[in-house]
């Protein structure tokens, strides 16, 4: 599929950036005409992400995050979260609904939510160098 | 993000504003915790009427808020939901545990 814009930025794991993160994908995304319905549920995927990193990735350090989105000619806006932290030992645990490692202060709902609010997300992950979230969702095409 | 509370006939509502998200949380719930444990209210109602965002660190703060009342007996509601935060809670399935009523508009 064909690229038509992309965004890469980086960032330090401090949770001021959060907002900040999903604020500028947003705005990157609103080229694609979403509705508010859609420029929320991107704006969620990416606050998930992003705190996925601040809160697991980096848990007693302050280390980079890199978010890069990319739009392509079918309306498909692409999700890049990546960081280069300790890494996750089970994916498919962290996948699962209700399971956290972030104590009382977390839900255990950040991969659960992330994949309802896209149409596609894959985690790679190795313990020790980081790990790599990968979002889609199609934006319908209005007239 | 904002905290207020107002408490009447024992039951206290705590009005939430701005944007919940991981920044956010940690301030809200002692906000949260400090009125509860100074007016220890029989039930509380969180108004998220004024919220312009919320992910997944607004369920923990309202669950953590739900043990809070349910350790005393007291009840917990969630009340005026906006359409972004109501996705958030539908994808967790809370409104199995809490009632929850949507933002009229």
């Amino acid at each position: 599929m064909k690229e038509i814009n992309s965004l890469k930025m980086e960032f330090l794991s401090k949770s001021v950036n959060e907002g900040f993160a999903r604020t500028a994908v947003a705005a990157f995304a609103s080229q694609l005409d979403p509705t508010l319905e859609e420029l929320g549920d991107i704006k969620t995927a990416v606050s998930e992400a992003v705190t996925n990193c601040i809160v697991h990735a980096y848990p007693q350090s302050i280390g980079r995050i890199m978010v890069r989105a990319k739009i392509y000619a079918d309306n498909t806006l692409e999700i890049l979260v990546r960081d280069w932290g300790r890494g996750i030992a089970d994916i498919d645990r962290a996948r699962a609904p209700m399971f956290t490692t972030g104590g009382e202060e977390r839900s255990g709902m950040g991969f659960t939510i992330m994949e309802s609010f896209t149409d596609r997300m894959t985690v790679r992950s190795r313990e020790g160098s980081g790990t790599t979230v990968r979002m889609w969702r199609k934006i319908a095409v209005r007239r | 993000m904002k905290v207020k509370a107002t408490t009447k006939d024992g039951k206290m509502t705590i009005y939430l504003a701005g944007e919940l998200d991981h920044n956010a949380a940690r301030e809200a719930m002692f906000e949260i915790e400090r009125q509860i444990d100074e007016k220890l209210p029989r039930d509380c109602v969180i108004d998220m009427s004024g919220l312009a965002f919320m992910d997944s660190s607004g369920i923990a703060v309202i669950l953590k808020t739900y043990k809070r009342m349910h350790e005393s007996g007291g009840r917990l509601w969630v009340e005026n939901v906006p359409k972004q935060p109501m996705r958030v809670l539908d994808a967790a399935g809370i409104e199995r545990i809490i009632r929850i009523t949507i933002l009229s508009e």
